[in-house]
């Protein structure tokens, strides 16, 4: 557990995640001289300059051509190189192909590194807004599925993935974002985070929905007791944590910057529905492409505020009393 | 150290390889022969003319030359290649396709040694083979990464993806040869999506082009000698090929893309190549 000081919940300091993303990446250099990147001509917008420009010899342009800088990767990561693929969400589905075949089912240590996930990248609009990737990806077989909730967590995950052998993809935001975490928080890959304690009911959150979970939370705090679960790894999936979960409360509600289609929500149904059934609902986007906004704008006209895991509590709390399929 | 062959045996060794071809995927029941035997010269000037530096006692030997094998469907091919190199025993040829085998319908990396990609969607191979050989520049390496392609995957855009990222990266360790035998599933590859004009479009690309016999195993071999004066252009070599070739039934017929012989004409396919090994004509 880490402690929510009201100064996170109220004036929250705010960092990017594709910052944390950059940073770790140019510690990694540091580190590792098998730490080679890629990019495909969005270098600044990832923040990969600052290790292109440390080590340019192991700094690759691929050019508009994703595709190809996917196959290379998996190349590099095959001769012995720990490779960073970096470019955003949305540009990664046109290389799912070699994504499944090249990285996955060769087993390749290919670390891709997603930029701009969700609805918040903004004024681009609908077709640089990355909706689709996680469940796509988190359905390939030898895939682990990071999606990190503020700068520190991208900085760390960025160097668990370093370490850890196999495909893998990390997937963050755009924007500057509230830091929940500090430098020492513990991160475990794989190993969902209780954010805090509660009874009533848990909110499993990924990505910004973490922060938007936690003052929910802090919203209700005098009706409802509220655990907050920060769910970062998609796969493997934390079954142990979230079964835990939900014997406790008999209430979850899932909260991600993605359709409510193939993502966290479907990930912890799938798990529940197998295990422990239990009401749950699903904050996230409706089955619709985003458009161009600013980023509150979106979350609020898309319904991944704050607010709408409180409703979204309210109402598994409804179904909670009205029939409990499992018994004690 | 690798044995050293005389044309005349490299020649009966290719035979033996197109019996094994036959046999492997007689046995299986499905397969692509044609474009198995019609690389099998290929293969076998490769594996024993020399060409390639490697261990078959050493699969992961890191100073070995490095063979992609991107069009993964004519693995049969290369499956028989490896087996008779000693990667491993040639009785696994037999499983080939069969539930549990190490020998998959299309290469997989992580299931038989000697494979260096799990290749099958076109387009995809050459990509990683440049990334082998984008390593190989960064380690200031000697060895080569040499990559087999069919013509019909050069209609995948990634293939040129890959082709102008070679060259653009200056990776003159990286040879591509072209399976041209100008065949694929729905016919002639000029009638279906044009390819031609193949050797323009890699010369713009900034490659050097070679142009070889893909059935003349010497040709082949003397091709590899004439590029150490090559620097920083990659390289392809357009093997000219005849899909099925060394059975006179299947030559140059698309029918036999993605064919396996069923046993009578398994039978008189062996006939056929035995009677090349006791009469060779040249």
């Amino acid at each position: 557990m880490i402690k929510i000081s009201d100064k996170i919940l109220n004036k929250p300091e705010k960092k990017s995640m594709r910052d944390g993303f950059g940073d770790a990446l140019l510690e990694l250099g540091r580190r590792n001289p098998k730490v080679v990147g890629l990019c495909a001509d969005l270098t600044e917008s990832v923040k990969m300059e600052a290790f292109a420009k440390k080590y340019p010899t192991r700094y690759f342009q691929c050019g508009v051509a994703e595709q190809n800088m996917v196959a290379v990767a998996a190349g590099l990561a095959l001769a012995g190189k720990i490779p960073f693929a970096s470019t955003f969400g949305v540009f990664f589905m046109r290389t799912v192909d070699q994504i499944r075949i090249s990285v996955c089912y060769n087993q390749a240590n290919v670390k891709l590194a997603a930029s701009h996930g969700g609805i918040t990248v903004g004024a681009d609009g609908a077709t640089h807004q990355a909706l689709e990737d996680l469940g796509t990806m988190r359905g390939l077989p030898n895939m682990t599925v990071v999606c990190p909730a503020d700068y520190w967590q991208t900085y760390k995950a960025t160097l668990a993935i370093a370490a850890k052998k196999g495909p893998c993809y990390l997937r963050f935001g755009r924007g500057e974002v509230p830091m929940i975490t500090s430098k020492n928080t513990l991160f475990q890959l794989g190993k969902a985070q209780i954010l805090q304690d509660g009874t009533d009911v848990t909110v499993v959150a990924c990505g910004i929905m973490v922060y938007e979970a936690l003052k929910a939370a802090d919203a209700l705090k005098n009706k409802v007791s509220v655990q907050v679960i920060n769910c970062h790894t998609l796969k493997p999936l934390d079954k142990a944590s979230l079964l835990k979960a939900a014997r406790k409360t008999k209430a979850v509600v899932t909260a991600e910057e993605y359709q409510v289609y193939n993502g966290l929500g479907s990930a912890v149904a799938e798990v529940l529905s197998q295990n422990y059934l239990v009401p749950i609902e699903m904050v996230g986007i409706h089955d619709t492409f985003g458009e161009s906004g600013k980023p509150e704008e979106l979350m609020k006209k898309y319904h991944l505020t704050a607010n709408d895991i409180v409703l979204a509590i309210k109402k598994v709390l409804k179904r909670k009393h009205e029939c409990s399929p499992n018994s004690h | 150290m690798q044995k050293i062959y005389t044309i005349k045996q490299l020649k009966t060794i290719a035979n033996d390889i197109r019996i094994d071809i036959i046999k492997m995927l007689a046995k299986a029941g499905s397969g692509h022969a044609g474009g198995s035997l019609g690389v099998t010269d290929i293969l076998v000037a490769l594996y024993f003319g020399g060409v390639l530096n490697y261990d078959p006692k050493r699969p992961n030997w890191k100073e070995r030359d490095r063979f992609v094998l991107s069009n993964g469907h004519v693995c049969p091919a290369l499956y028989a290649v490896l087996a008779r190199a000693g990667y491993f025993s040639r009785a696994k040829l037999a499983t080939l396709r069969k539930i549990n085998s190490d020998l998959q319908g299309h290469p997989d990396r992580t299931s038989l040694p000697g494979i260096e990609t799990s290749a099958a969607s076109l387009g995809q191979g050459i990509g990683v083979a440049a990334g082998m050989a984008l390593a190989g520049k960064l380690d200031k390496a000697d060895n080569k990464v040499i990559c087999l392609t069919s013509d019909g995957e050069h209609q995948e855009g990634s293939t040129w993806e890959a082709v102008n990222f070679a060259s653009h990266y200056k990776l003159d360790n990286l040879i591509n040869i072209v399976d041209r035998n100008y065949v694929q599933i729905s016919g002639c590859t000029e009638e279906v999506m044009h390819v031609d004009p193949l050797a323009d479009k890699y010369k713009a690309f900034g490659w050097h082009v070679m142009k070889v016999d893909g059935h003349n195993i010497e040709q082949i071999q003397r091709a590899f000698l004439k590029f150490d004066h090559i620097h920083e252009r990659p390289i392809v070599i357009i093997a000219k090929t005849v899909m099925g070739k060394g059975v006179s039934f299947m030559e140059g017929d698309h029918n036999w893309h993605g064919k396996a012989p069923n046993e009578k004409q398994a039978k008189m396919a062996i006939h056929e190549l035995i009677s090349k090994i006791r009469n060779p004509k040249h």
